[in-house]
């Protein structure tokens, strides 16, 4: 919808608001149901194939590229940035300054990831406004919209900065385990400590709500 | 979209006649217009910039930037920042001719204040500044073939990158906001022995950078992407304002490296280092083949640069400033040529330490202004290849 239109009644990108994710109780099932080492493997699996999501917004991008670059090069450290879209992505990269217009877009989009998600905030802009922190139409920080797991700081950060924050996304993907990261609708969360029953892992990985938000 | 359209894009729509492709011949089989947004995240903007464009098949016939995404208020900000902090902000709306855009400003101030600049910054500046040039133009010969499918080029485009933005690195500590402008000169001296390794730095892109072209120039399915698209009449060049390679690969000769002569340009065309170049096309490969030569051009300027800077006597590259910065009460237009075009500041002052009114007027911004004229009349594969020659930075358009 343009929003330049006076004609359109309303602006189809949804308002940003910060709050616990939707219901996500198809993610994490083999999670919660796996012994120990077979989760140590399924997590070493996940944070060597992180299909990266690179929303390049200003400055930041510039050095996103140069990362994924011969030089720095974060290919060799499973980091593939081949995504066609947020649809097919593991892991955001917030490279730039957030707007106050562009943030309904970044919200949306971020919506559209299949879950398990992660998020990196690169640079100070997206971390806290950065060097436009008292602007009349910067976002304050990238968190403000969505959740966020690794801060990398710097105006622009350095590629080494990046493949650091790559570096601690991974740990805390293999120090963690799904379904207490999703610990689905609060209706479902108290029963969490019983045995789920294997019906879960039939359960097909996106549902039908997944998609009506295609436009 | 709360009404349903009937599109005419697809399989159906092609061949109805009249365009060689695409569909939608007046008379023929009844086609509606089709309203597609590009972005604004979308890959081809590198950026955030949004593109609406009304299509009649696969015919763009209208089309409207929509711009505003990256807008960040810096003349707002300009006005609670003082002179030394302005640089901060002027080095980011285009990031990639951060030296430049900060210069701009500098000599605006320095123009209010009636500073004099130690020769030494002179030429420092002029070589970092043509060194940021060739570092702006290296990032689109890398992106635009990427954007027309060809992936190899932005490798090499990004060694070179790295190489030059070694040694910029080293003198300034930034490999893109360098902030190493100052009012009244530069931040520091150069460091020992950095001569040496800029020129080793120029000398090896100047060797390698013929391999991009030998890559793209002439490869057959760029010429057929490029050559004859998107051309832009010297006529609407003056029509909408726009500067740069752009401009030039249009044939229009406008320099202000030249024309208006800033820094040690003067010195430099009287050398005849300084060569302006202009194309006579004004298509996509002609804006492509410009930033070639501006490359080349521009480290025969860094080297003469380097030379100069080498036969100078050791010697103050700074002003001493005094506590608070403040500039006379008055104004003053400055205006340079930045890698994508002119960059101008227009400076109110009314004696404070901060400007009243600093009014930046950015290349991109004009550059993608004639888009709709461009585009209309082109399918949807050229738009692509158009928006890619167009070489713009988003916060430039959008502030």
């Amino acid at each position: 919808m343009d929003v330049n239109n006076p004609r359109a009644a309303t602006v189809d990108l949804p308002t940003p608001s910060v709050g616990p994710p939707a219901d996500t109780g198809h993610v994490g099932a083999l999670s919660k149901l796996a012994p120990e080492p077979a989760r140590y493997v399924l997590n070493w699996g996940r944070r060597y194939s992180l299909w990266v999501f690179n929303f390049g917004l200003a400055c930041c991008a510039i050095e996103f590229i140069a990362t994924s670059m011969a030089r720095h090069d974060f290919i060799r450290l499973g980091v593939i940035p081949f995504a066609p879209g947020p649809r097919q992505a593991d892991l955001m990269v917030v490279s730039g300054t957030v707007t106050d217009k562009m943030a309904p877009a970044v919200r949306r989009l971020y919506e559209q990831m299949p879950d398990p998600k992660y998020v990196i905030s690169f640079g100070s802009c997206s971390n806290s406004g950065g060097p436009y922190w008292d602007s009349y139409c910067v976002t304050k920080g990238v968190d403000q919209i969505i959740p966020v797991d690794v801060y990398v700081p710097g105006c622009p950060p350095r590629p080494e900065a990046l493949l650091q924050g790559i570096l601690k996304v991974q740990d805390k993907i293999a120090a963690e385990s799904l379904g207490d990261r999703y610990p689905g609708s609060p209706p479902e969360r108290e029963p969490l400590r019983k045995r789920l029953s294997a019906k879960a892992l039939l359960r097909p990985l996106i549902g039908p709500k997944d998609h009506d938000d295609v436009a | 979209m709360a009404e349903e359209r009937v599109v005419g894009v697809g399989a159906g729509a092609a061949g109805f006649g009249g365009y060689d492709r695409g569909g939608g011949e007046p008379g023929g089989l009844a086609t509606q217009d089709m309203v597609l947004n590009i972005g604004p995240q979308h890959p081809a903007t590198h950026g955030v910039l949004r593109l609406r464009i009304t299509l009649d098949g696969e015919r763009i016939v209208g089309c409207e930037p929509i711009v505003g995404y990256m807008h960040r208020g810096v003349e707002k900000l300009f006005e609670v920042r003082d002179y030394r902090q302005i640089i901060v902000l002027a080095n980011r709306h285009d990031w990639l001719s951060a030296f430049s855009s900060e210069l701009g400003v500098v000599m605006a101030v320095e123009r209010m204040l009636g500073m004099e600049v130690p020769e030494r910054a002179v030429w420092a500046r002029t070589l970092l500044a043509e060194m940021n040039r060739a570092l702006n133009h290296l990032m689109f010969l890398g992106s635009y073939p990427i954007e027309l499918g060809a992936i190899t080029p932005i490798f090499y485009a990004f060694r070179e990158r790295e190489t030059l933005q070694q040694v910029m690195e080293e003198i300034s500590g930034g490999r893109m906001h360098y902030m190493f402008n100052r009012v009244g000169g530069l931040k520091e001296d150069l460091p020992a022995g950095w001569l040496d390794r800029a020129s080793a730095a120029v000398a090896a892109v100047r060797r390698r950078v013929p391999q991009i072209e030998d890559l793209i120039f002439g490869n057959e399915i760029f010429l057929a992407r490029t050559r004859g698209v998107g051309t832009i009449s010297p006529e609407l060049i003056s029509a909408y304002g726009v500067s740069g390679p752009i401009a030039r690969a249009s044939g229009v000769d406008f320099d202000l490296r030249r024309d208006e002569p800033y820094l040690a340009y003067p010195e430099l065309a009287e050398e005849g280092v300084l060569r302006v170049t202009t194309g006579e096309d004004g298509d996509c490969h002609s804006r492509f083949g410009m930033l070639l030569e501006q490359v080349s051009v521009s480290l025969d300027l860094a080297d003469a640069c380097i030379a100069r800077l080498r036969s100078l006597p050791q010697g103050p590259i700074n002003q001493r400033l005094p506590k608070i910065l403040k500039a006379p009460e008055g104004a003053t237009y400055c205006w340079t040529e930045n890698p994508l075009g002119i960059n101008g500041y227009y400076l109110v002052s009314r004696g404070e330490k901060t400007p009243w009114r600093l009014k930046l007027r950015s290349a991109s911004f004009n550059n993608i202004a004639v888009l709709p004229e461009v585009l209309r009349g082109c399918v949807v594969a050229d738009m692509i290849a158009i928006l890619g020659s167009m070489f713009f930075v988003v916060g430039d358009i959008d502030k």
